[in-house]
Protein backbone atom coordinates (compact mmCIF):
# COMPACT_ATOMS: atom_id res chain seq x y z
CA UNK A 1 0.00 0.00 0.00
CA UNK A 2 1.20 3.56 -1.05
CA UNK A 3 0.51 6.41 1.38
CA UNK A 4 0.51 9.65 0.42
CA UNK A 5 0.20 12.23 3.38
CA UNK A 6 -2.41 14.81 2.41
CA UNK A 7 -2.38 17.45 4.82
CA UNK A 8 0.83 19.90 3.13
CA UNK A 9 -2.39 21.36 0.65
CA UNK A 10 -2.41 25.42 0.69
CA UNK A 11 -6.38 25.14 0.42
CA UNK A 12 -5.89 24.17 4.12
CA UNK A 13 -5.93 27.25 6.00
CA UNK A 14 -2.78 26.61 8.38
CA UNK A 15 -0.86 25.70 5.16
CA UNK A 16 -2.00 28.58 3.35
CA UNK A 17 -0.85 30.58 5.75
CA UNK A 18 2.39 28.97 6.41
CA UNK A 19 3.12 29.41 2.62
CA UNK A 20 1.88 33.08 2.37
CA UNK A 21 4.82 33.65 5.30
CA UNK A 22 6.75 31.42 4.53
CA UNK A 23 7.23 29.44 8.11
CA UNK A 24 9.71 26.70 7.09
CA UNK A 25 8.93 25.43 10.36
CA UNK A 26 5.81 24.71 10.51
CA UNK A 27 5.77 23.05 7.24
CA UNK A 28 8.90 21.02 8.03
CA UNK A 29 6.28 19.55 11.64
CA UNK A 30 3.49 18.51 9.34
CA UNK A 31 6.17 16.85 6.85
CA UNK A 32 7.88 14.97 9.72
CA UNK A 33 4.53 13.87 11.60
CA UNK A 34 2.91 12.46 8.20
CA UNK A 35 6.55 10.40 7.53
CA UNK A 36 6.47 8.95 10.71
CA UNK A 37 2.97 8.33 10.40
CA UNK A 38 3.98 5.98 7.68
CA UNK A 39 3.46 8.50 4.46
CA UNK A 40 5.65 7.22 1.77
CA UNK A 41 4.91 10.38 -0.30
CA UNK A 42 4.45 13.76 0.84
CA UNK A 43 1.97 15.32 -1.05
CA UNK A 44 2.68 19.12 -2.03
CA UNK A 45 0.07 21.63 -3.20
CA UNK A 46 0.64 25.31 -3.36
CA UNK A 47 -3.37 25.87 -5.70
CA UNK A 48 -4.44 28.94 -4.06
CA UNK A 49 -0.96 30.85 -5.08
CA UNK A 50 -2.57 32.56 -8.24
CA UNK A 51 0.78 33.61 -10.44
CA UNK A 52 3.02 32.36 -7.47
CA UNK A 53 2.32 28.94 -7.69
CA UNK A 54 5.58 27.91 -9.12
CA UNK A 55 7.76 29.57 -6.61
CA UNK A 56 5.74 28.26 -3.59
CA UNK A 57 5.86 24.69 -4.80
CA UNK A 58 9.66 24.52 -5.43
CA UNK A 59 10.12 25.96 -1.68
CA UNK A 60 7.43 23.51 -0.40
CA UNK A 61 9.71 20.47 -2.12
CA UNK A 62 12.95 21.82 -0.57
CA UNK A 63 11.20 22.36 2.66
CA UNK A 64 9.78 19.20 3.29
CA UNK A 65 12.65 17.54 1.81
CA UNK A 66 15.17 19.34 4.12
CA UNK A 67 13.59 17.12 7.20
CA UNK A 68 12.42 13.85 5.42
CA UNK A 69 13.93 11.38 3.77
CA UNK A 70 10.84 10.83 1.30
CA UNK A 71 9.45 11.83 -2.26
CA UNK A 72 7.16 14.57 -2.81
CA UNK A 73 3.61 14.22 -4.97
CA UNK A 74 3.30 17.49 -7.07
CA UNK A 75 0.36 18.15 -7.11
CA UNK A 76 -0.44 20.87 -9.29
CA UNK A 77 -2.39 20.44 -13.12
CA UNK A 78 0.12 23.71 -14.30
CA UNK A 79 3.59 22.16 -15.94
CA UNK A 80 5.30 25.20 -14.99
CA UNK A 81 5.01 24.30 -11.72
CA UNK A 82 5.81 20.60 -11.71
CA UNK A 83 9.25 21.58 -13.45
CA UNK A 84 9.84 24.14 -10.94
CA UNK A 85 9.16 21.44 -8.19
CA UNK A 86 10.94 18.74 -10.32
CA UNK A 87 14.03 21.07 -10.50
CA UNK A 88 14.99 20.96 -6.88
CA UNK A 89 13.26 17.23 -6.30
CA UNK A 90 15.30 14.68 -4.33
CA UNK A 91 14.07 11.03 -5.81
CA UNK A 92 11.55 9.94 -7.62
CA UNK A 93 8.23 12.48 -7.69
CA UNK A 94 4.76 11.47 -7.85
CA UNK A 95 2.68 13.29 -10.04
CA UNK A 96 -0.89 14.73 -8.77
CA UNK A 97 -2.36 14.52 -11.73
CA UNK A 98 -3.04 13.68 -15.51
CA UNK A 99 -5.98 13.12 -16.72
CA UNK A 100 -8.26 12.67 -19.93
CA UNK A 101 -8.89 16.66 -20.26
CA UNK A 102 -6.93 17.70 -23.54
CA UNK A 103 -5.62 20.69 -22.53
CA UNK A 104 -4.04 19.01 -18.80
CA UNK A 105 -3.07 16.09 -21.05
CA UNK A 106 -1.35 17.88 -23.50
CA UNK A 107 0.25 20.00 -21.31
CA UNK A 108 1.67 17.15 -18.71
CA UNK A 109 2.75 14.22 -21.30
CA UNK A 110 6.18 16.39 -21.97
CA UNK A 111 6.83 16.38 -18.81
CA UNK A 112 6.72 13.17 -17.60
CA UNK A 113 7.02 11.47 -21.34
CA UNK A 114 9.88 8.87 -21.18
CA UNK A 115 10.94 9.51 -17.18
CA UNK A 116 11.19 7.26 -14.12
CA UNK A 117 8.23 9.50 -12.94
CA UNK A 118 4.91 8.30 -10.93
CA UNK A 119 1.57 9.41 -12.14
CA UNK A 120 -1.79 9.43 -10.90
CA UNK A 121 -4.01 8.98 -13.98
CA UNK A 122 -7.50 10.57 -13.34
CA UNK A 123 -10.11 9.21 -15.01
CA UNK A 124 -11.64 12.47 -15.91
CA UNK A 125 -12.06 13.66 -19.85
CA UNK A 126 -13.81 16.50 -21.44
CA UNK A 127 -16.88 14.66 -21.91
CA UNK A 128 -17.03 15.60 -17.96
CA UNK A 129 -17.29 12.91 -15.22
CA UNK A 130 -17.95 9.19 -15.31
CA UNK A 131 -20.25 7.92 -13.23
CA UNK A 132 -20.17 4.16 -14.15
CA UNK A 133 -17.73 1.41 -13.77
CA UNK A 134 -17.44 1.14 -17.73
CA UNK A 135 -16.74 4.96 -18.18
CA UNK A 136 -13.99 4.96 -15.82
CA UNK A 137 -12.95 2.36 -17.52
CA UNK A 138 -13.03 3.62 -21.36
CA UNK A 139 -11.09 6.61 -19.95
CA UNK A 140 -8.09 4.50 -17.77
CA UNK A 141 -7.77 2.19 -21.20
CA UNK A 142 -7.16 5.75 -23.40
CA UNK A 143 -4.50 7.23 -20.45
CA UNK A 144 -2.64 4.31 -19.71
CA UNK A 145 -2.03 2.98 -23.13
CA UNK A 146 -1.16 7.35 -23.48
CA UNK A 147 1.30 7.22 -21.20
CA UNK A 148 3.00 3.95 -22.28
CA UNK A 149 3.08 4.84 -25.57
CA UNK A 150 5.03 7.64 -24.07
CA UNK A 151 7.67 5.60 -22.19
CA UNK A 152 5.74 5.62 -19.06
CA UNK A 153 6.54 2.32 -16.87
CA UNK A 154 3.09 0.51 -15.74
CA UNK A 155 4.67 0.30 -12.54
CA UNK A 156 4.97 3.67 -12.43
CA UNK A 157 0.80 4.81 -13.21
CA UNK A 158 -1.69 5.12 -10.50
CA UNK A 159 -4.85 5.23 -11.82
CA UNK A 160 -7.30 7.17 -9.66
CA UNK A 161 -11.06 5.94 -10.84
CA UNK A 162 -12.66 8.79 -9.46
CA UNK A 163 -14.95 9.24 -6.33
CA UNK A 164 -17.91 10.73 -6.41
CA UNK A 165 -20.17 11.30 -3.14
CA UNK A 166 -22.65 8.08 -2.44
CA UNK A 167 -24.88 11.34 -1.10
CA UNK A 168 -25.94 12.02 -4.67
CA UNK A 169 -26.55 8.80 -5.74
CA UNK A 170 -26.18 5.47 -4.23
CA UNK A 171 -24.71 4.03 -7.13
CA UNK A 172 -21.68 6.25 -6.91
CA UNK A 173 -19.88 3.72 -4.12
CA UNK A 174 -20.13 0.72 -5.87
CA UNK A 175 -19.55 1.55 -9.50
CA UNK A 176 -16.13 3.10 -8.21
CA UNK A 177 -15.57 -0.40 -6.65
CA UNK A 178 -15.87 -2.24 -9.36
CA UNK A 179 -14.12 0.25 -11.50
CA UNK A 180 -11.02 -0.78 -9.34
CA UNK A 181 -11.68 -4.18 -9.89
CA UNK A 182 -11.98 -3.59 -13.51
CA UNK A 183 -8.73 -2.18 -13.80
CA UNK A 184 -6.69 -3.64 -11.39
CA UNK A 185 -7.62 -7.18 -13.63
CA UNK A 186 -7.65 -5.81 -16.99
CA UNK A 187 -4.33 -3.89 -16.85
CA UNK A 188 -2.66 -6.16 -15.03
CA UNK A 189 0.50 -4.14 -13.25
CA UNK A 190 -1.18 -1.35 -13.10
CA UNK A 191 -2.03 0.16 -9.77
CA UNK A 192 -4.95 2.21 -8.59
CA UNK A 193 -5.44 5.16 -5.76
CA UNK A 194 -8.04 7.78 -4.91
CA UNK A 195 -8.28 10.59 -2.41
CA UNK A 196 -11.01 9.27 -0.08
CA UNK A 197 -13.05 12.28 1.21
CA UNK A 198 -15.30 12.58 -1.80
CA UNK A 199 -17.12 9.56 -1.25
CA UNK A 200 -18.90 11.34 2.14
CA UNK A 201 -19.41 14.49 1.30
CA UNK A 202 -23.05 15.54 1.87
CA UNK A 203 -23.02 12.90 4.71
CA UNK A 204 -22.71 12.97 8.47
CA UNK A 205 -19.63 10.87 10.32
CA UNK A 206 -17.86 11.38 7.26
CA UNK A 207 -14.68 9.52 8.57
CA UNK A 208 -16.37 6.46 9.14
CA UNK A 209 -17.65 6.86 6.02
CA UNK A 210 -14.23 7.07 4.42
CA UNK A 211 -12.45 4.01 6.79
CA UNK A 212 -15.17 1.67 5.33
CA UNK A 213 -14.82 2.70 1.71
CA UNK A 214 -10.99 2.20 2.05
CA UNK A 215 -11.33 -0.98 3.61
CA UNK A 216 -13.88 -1.93 0.82
CA UNK A 217 -11.66 -0.52 -2.08
CA UNK A 218 -8.20 -2.31 -0.75
CA UNK A 219 -10.53 -6.01 -1.26
CA UNK A 220 -11.09 -4.81 -4.62
CA UNK A 221 -7.55 -4.18 -5.13
CA UNK A 222 -6.98 -0.45 -4.33
CA UNK A 223 -3.21 -0.03 -3.43
CA UNK A 224 -2.56 3.49 -2.96
CA UNK A 225 -4.25 6.21 -0.96
CA UNK A 226 -3.98 10.12 -0.26
CA UNK A 227 -5.04 10.16 3.24
CA UNK A 228 -4.11 12.03 6.47
CA UNK A 229 -1.79 9.12 7.80
CA UNK A 230 -2.09 11.30 11.42
CA UNK A 231 -5.98 9.58 12.15
CA UNK A 232 -4.93 6.46 13.70
CA UNK A 233 -7.96 4.83 12.70
CA UNK A 234 -7.69 4.85 9.08
CA UNK A 235 -3.82 3.46 8.94
CA UNK A 236 -4.90 0.79 11.41
CA UNK A 237 -7.76 -0.15 8.71
CA UNK A 238 -5.57 -0.15 6.07
CA UNK A 239 -3.24 -2.30 7.10
CA UNK A 240 -5.64 -5.20 8.39
CA UNK A 241 -7.84 -4.67 5.16
CA UNK A 242 -4.08 -5.60 3.57
CA UNK A 243 -3.57 -8.54 5.76
CA UNK A 244 -7.49 -9.28 4.82
CA UNK A 245 -6.98 -8.80 1.00
CA UNK A 246 -3.82 -11.23 0.74
CA UNK A 247 -1.47 -8.84 0.53
CA UNK A 248 0.47 -8.86 3.72
CA UNK A 249 2.64 -11.92 4.04
CA UNK A 250 3.04 -13.95 7.67
CA UNK A 251 0.37 -11.19 8.32
CA UNK A 252 4.38 -9.53 9.24
CA UNK A 253 2.71 -5.71 8.68
CA UNK A 254 0.05 -6.25 11.07
CA UNK A 255 2.69 -7.65 13.28
CA UNK A 256 4.73 -4.95 13.08
CA UNK A 257 2.16 -1.95 13.58
CA UNK A 258 0.30 -4.06 16.86
CA UNK A 259 4.32 -4.14 17.82
CA UNK A 260 4.61 -0.21 17.21
CA UNK A 261 1.32 0.41 18.84
CA UNK A 262 -0.10 1.87 15.95
CA UNK A 263 -3.84 -0.17 17.08
CA UNK A 264 -3.66 1.87 20.31
CA UNK A 265 -6.22 4.89 20.07
CA UNK B 1 -59.07 17.65 1.96
CA UNK B 2 -56.15 17.35 3.55
CA UNK B 3 -54.50 20.30 5.14
CA UNK B 4 -51.37 22.45 3.41
CA UNK B 5 -49.94 21.75 6.70
CA UNK B 6 -49.87 17.73 5.95
CA UNK B 7 -48.21 18.26 2.59
CA UNK B 8 -45.65 20.62 3.47
CA UNK B 9 -44.58 17.68 5.42
CA UNK B 10 -44.67 14.85 3.08
CA UNK B 11 -42.27 17.16 1.04
CA UNK B 12 -39.83 17.50 4.13
CA UNK B 13 -40.03 13.92 4.80
CA UNK B 14 -39.57 12.98 1.22
CA UNK B 15 -42.47 10.98 0.57
CA UNK B 16 -42.91 11.49 -3.53
CA UNK B 17 -45.90 9.01 -3.49
CA UNK B 18 -47.50 10.61 -0.49
CA UNK B 19 -47.08 14.43 -2.69
CA UNK B 20 -48.50 13.10 -5.41
CA UNK B 21 -51.71 11.66 -3.96
CA UNK B 22 -52.34 14.50 -1.45
CA UNK B 23 -51.72 17.17 -4.59
CA UNK B 24 -54.29 14.78 -6.87
CA UNK B 25 -56.78 14.95 -3.65
CA UNK B 26 -56.40 18.69 -3.35
CA UNK B 27 -56.57 18.88 -7.12
CA UNK B 28 -60.12 17.15 -7.02
CA UNK B 29 -61.37 19.18 -4.66
CA UNK B 30 -60.76 22.28 -6.34
CA UNK B 31 -57.87 23.95 -4.35
CA UNK B 32 -56.09 26.96 -6.34
CA UNK B 33 -53.10 25.38 -7.26
CA UNK B 34 -51.04 28.55 -6.73
CA UNK B 35 -51.99 27.83 -2.98
CA UNK B 36 -51.14 24.20 -3.37
CA UNK B 37 -47.35 25.07 -4.45
CA UNK B 38 -46.55 28.07 -1.98
CA UNK B 39 -48.66 27.18 0.85
CA UNK B 40 -47.70 23.30 0.67
CA UNK B 41 -45.07 22.65 -1.31
CA UNK B 42 -42.43 25.36 -1.22
CA UNK B 43 -43.68 25.99 2.20
CA UNK B 44 -42.20 22.04 2.88
CA UNK B 45 -39.05 22.72 0.59
CA UNK B 46 -38.60 26.70 3.05
CA UNK B 47 -38.50 24.31 5.83
CA UNK B 48 -36.04 21.55 4.34
CA UNK B 49 -33.50 24.76 3.24
CA UNK B 50 -32.35 25.76 6.75
CA UNK B 51 -32.34 22.37 7.98
CA UNK B 52 -29.77 21.53 5.89
CA UNK B 53 -28.24 24.75 6.43
CA UNK B 54 -28.20 23.87 10.44
CA UNK B 55 -26.81 19.85 9.36
CA UNK B 56 -30.41 18.50 11.01
CA UNK B 57 -30.72 17.04 7.32
CA UNK B 58 -28.19 15.60 5.21
CA UNK B 59 -27.94 15.63 1.14
CA UNK B 60 -29.57 12.84 0.12
CA UNK B 61 -32.71 13.62 2.45
CA UNK B 62 -32.11 17.20 0.79
CA UNK B 63 -32.85 14.92 -2.78
CA UNK B 64 -35.35 13.34 -1.67
CA UNK B 65 -37.77 16.37 -0.80
CA UNK B 66 -37.09 18.76 -3.94
CA UNK B 67 -37.41 15.13 -5.96
CA UNK B 68 -40.74 15.11 -4.07
CA UNK B 69 -41.77 18.31 -4.75
CA UNK B 70 -40.87 18.22 -7.96
CA UNK B 71 -43.20 15.04 -8.73
CA UNK B 72 -46.24 17.27 -6.55
CA UNK B 73 -45.40 20.66 -8.96
CA UNK B 74 -45.99 18.34 -12.24
CA UNK B 75 -49.32 17.57 -11.32
CA UNK B 76 -50.12 21.41 -10.55
CA UNK B 77 -48.23 22.59 -13.66
CA UNK B 78 -50.87 21.87 -16.53
CA UNK B 79 -53.38 23.47 -14.46
CA UNK B 80 -52.06 26.57 -14.22
CA UNK B 81 -50.31 29.24 -17.46
CA UNK B 82 -46.80 29.96 -17.71
CA UNK B 83 -47.84 33.20 -16.30
CA UNK B 84 -49.25 31.75 -13.38
CA UNK B 85 -46.45 30.22 -12.13
CA UNK B 86 -44.99 31.56 -9.53
CA UNK B 87 -41.11 32.48 -9.76
CA UNK B 88 -39.09 34.98 -7.71
CA UNK B 89 -36.73 35.57 -10.51
CA UNK B 90 -34.46 33.68 -12.89
CA UNK B 91 -31.12 32.36 -11.84
CA UNK B 92 -28.31 31.42 -14.90
CA UNK B 93 -26.25 29.05 -13.29
CA UNK B 94 -23.19 26.90 -14.85
CA UNK B 95 -19.50 25.86 -13.32
CA UNK B 96 -17.02 27.69 -15.23
CA UNK B 97 -15.02 27.20 -18.23
CA UNK B 98 -12.52 24.25 -17.92
CA UNK B 99 -13.80 23.12 -14.97
CA UNK B 100 -16.44 19.73 -14.75
CA UNK B 101 -17.88 19.60 -11.55
CA UNK B 102 -21.28 19.11 -11.50
CA UNK B 103 -22.36 17.91 -8.23
CA UNK B 104 -22.36 20.74 -6.23
CA UNK B 105 -23.88 23.21 -8.96
CA UNK B 106 -27.15 20.93 -9.56
CA UNK B 107 -27.41 20.69 -5.55
CA UNK B 108 -27.41 24.48 -5.50
CA UNK B 109 -29.98 24.61 -8.99
CA UNK B 110 -32.16 22.11 -6.80
CA UNK B 111 -32.22 24.27 -3.55
CA UNK B 112 -33.23 27.64 -5.84
CA UNK B 113 -35.54 26.20 -7.80
CA UNK B 114 -37.60 24.59 -4.65
CA UNK B 115 -37.25 28.18 -3.22
CA UNK B 116 -39.04 28.89 -6.08
CA UNK B 117 -36.75 30.59 -8.89
CA UNK B 118 -36.81 29.72 -12.00
CA UNK B 119 -33.57 28.10 -12.86
CA UNK B 120 -31.79 28.10 -16.21
CA UNK B 121 -28.86 25.39 -16.03
CA UNK B 122 -26.31 25.74 -18.51
CA UNK B 123 -24.14 22.57 -17.01
CA UNK B 124 -20.53 21.83 -16.99
CA UNK B 125 -17.49 24.07 -18.81
CA UNK B 126 -19.58 27.47 -19.72
CA UNK B 127 -17.32 29.69 -21.14
CA UNK B 128 -18.08 33.49 -20.53
CA UNK B 129 -19.89 34.26 -23.82
CA UNK B 130 -22.03 31.22 -22.87
CA UNK B 131 -22.95 32.96 -19.68
CA UNK B 132 -23.53 36.65 -21.18
CA UNK B 133 -25.86 34.69 -24.41
CA UNK B 134 -27.61 32.92 -21.31
CA UNK B 135 -28.46 36.31 -19.70
CA UNK B 136 -29.74 38.10 -22.77
CA UNK B 137 -31.91 34.72 -24.03
CA UNK B 138 -33.32 34.15 -20.35
CA UNK B 139 -33.07 37.85 -19.27
CA UNK B 140 -31.87 36.91 -15.79
CA UNK B 141 -31.59 38.46 -12.73
CA UNK B 142 -28.27 36.37 -11.28
CA UNK B 143 -25.72 34.47 -12.57
CA UNK B 144 -25.21 32.02 -10.54
CA UNK B 145 -21.14 30.33 -11.13
CA UNK B 146 -19.62 27.39 -9.69
CA UNK B 147 -15.99 26.27 -9.90
CA UNK B 148 -14.26 23.57 -7.67
CA UNK B 149 -10.77 24.37 -8.65
CA UNK B 150 -8.05 26.87 -8.31
CA UNK B 151 -7.16 26.86 -11.84
CA UNK B 152 -11.08 27.44 -12.97
CA UNK B 153 -11.54 29.73 -10.71
CA UNK B 154 -10.51 32.70 -12.57
CA UNK B 155 -13.31 32.06 -14.92
CA UNK B 156 -15.76 33.67 -12.50
CA UNK B 157 -13.22 37.18 -12.86
CA UNK B 158 -13.56 36.45 -16.71
CA UNK B 159 -17.19 36.25 -17.04
CA UNK B 160 -17.72 39.20 -14.57
CA UNK B 161 -15.55 41.33 -16.70
CA UNK B 162 -17.42 40.03 -19.52
CA UNK B 163 -20.85 40.86 -17.97
CA UNK B 164 -19.91 44.43 -16.99
CA UNK B 165 -18.74 45.10 -20.49
CA UNK B 166 -21.78 44.03 -22.14
CA UNK B 167 -23.09 46.19 -19.73
CA UNK B 168 -25.54 43.33 -18.49
CA UNK B 169 -28.02 44.39 -15.66
CA UNK B 170 -27.78 41.28 -13.62
CA UNK B 171 -26.35 40.45 -10.63
CA UNK B 172 -23.42 37.79 -9.99
CA UNK B 173 -22.80 35.36 -7.51
CA UNK B 174 -20.27 32.70 -7.21
CA UNK B 175 -19.26 29.41 -5.05
CA UNK B 176 -17.22 26.18 -4.79
CA UNK B 177 -14.81 24.57 -2.61
CA UNK B 178 -12.16 27.19 -3.58
CA UNK B 179 -13.84 29.80 -3.78
CA UNK B 180 -14.18 32.63 -0.76
CA UNK B 181 -15.66 36.20 0.21
CA UNK B 182 -12.86 37.23 -0.10
CA UNK B 183 -12.43 36.33 -3.61
CA UNK B 184 -16.28 37.09 -4.22
CA UNK B 185 -15.12 40.73 -3.49
CA UNK B 186 -11.90 41.13 -5.45
CA UNK B 187 -13.38 40.03 -8.62
CA UNK B 188 -16.26 42.76 -8.19
CA UNK B 189 -19.16 39.53 -7.74
CA UNK B 190 -22.53 40.40 -5.71
CA UNK B 191 -22.33 37.83 -3.07
CA UNK B 192 -20.94 34.55 -2.52
CA UNK B 193 -22.66 31.13 -0.78
CA UNK B 194 -20.81 28.39 1.37
CA UNK B 195 -22.88 25.98 0.45
CA UNK B 196 -26.04 25.69 -1.40
CA UNK B 197 -28.73 26.70 1.29
CA UNK B 198 -27.41 29.87 1.82
CA UNK B 199 -27.19 30.49 -2.21
CA UNK B 200 -30.92 30.43 -1.87
CA UNK B 201 -31.07 32.95 0.95
CA UNK B 202 -28.39 34.45 -1.12
CA UNK B 203 -30.82 34.86 -4.56
CA UNK B 204 -33.92 36.12 -2.14
CA UNK B 205 -31.78 38.93 -0.57
CA UNK B 206 -30.63 40.15 -3.63
CA UNK B 207 -33.81 40.39 -5.56
CA UNK B 208 -34.67 42.06 -2.57
CA UNK B 209 -33.18 44.56 -2.34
Amino acid sequence: MLIVGELINASRKAIGEAISIQDAEAVKKVAIDQYEAGANFIDVNAGIFVGKESEYLQWLVTTVQEVVDAPCCLDSPDPAAIQAALSVHKGTAMINSISMEKARYDALIPVIAGTDLKVIALCMSDEGMPETAEQRLKIADRLINGLVQNNMKIDNIYVDPLVQPVATNKTFGIEFLKAVEAISTEFKGVHTMCGLSNISYGLPNRKFINQAFAVMAIAKGLDGLIINPLDKRIMANLITAEMLSGRDDYCSNYLRAYRSEKFEF
Amino acid sequence: MVSFESLAQSVIAGREAQVKEQVQEMINAGADPLDVINQGLIAGMNIVGPRFKAGDMFVPEVLMSAKAMSAGIALVKPLMTDKELPSMGTIVLGTVKGDLHDIGKNLVGMLLESGGFRVVNLGIDIAPEAFVLAVKEYKADIVAMSALLTTTMLGMKDTIELIKEEGLNVKCIIGGAPVSKDYADKIGADGFAPDAASAVDLCKQLLSA
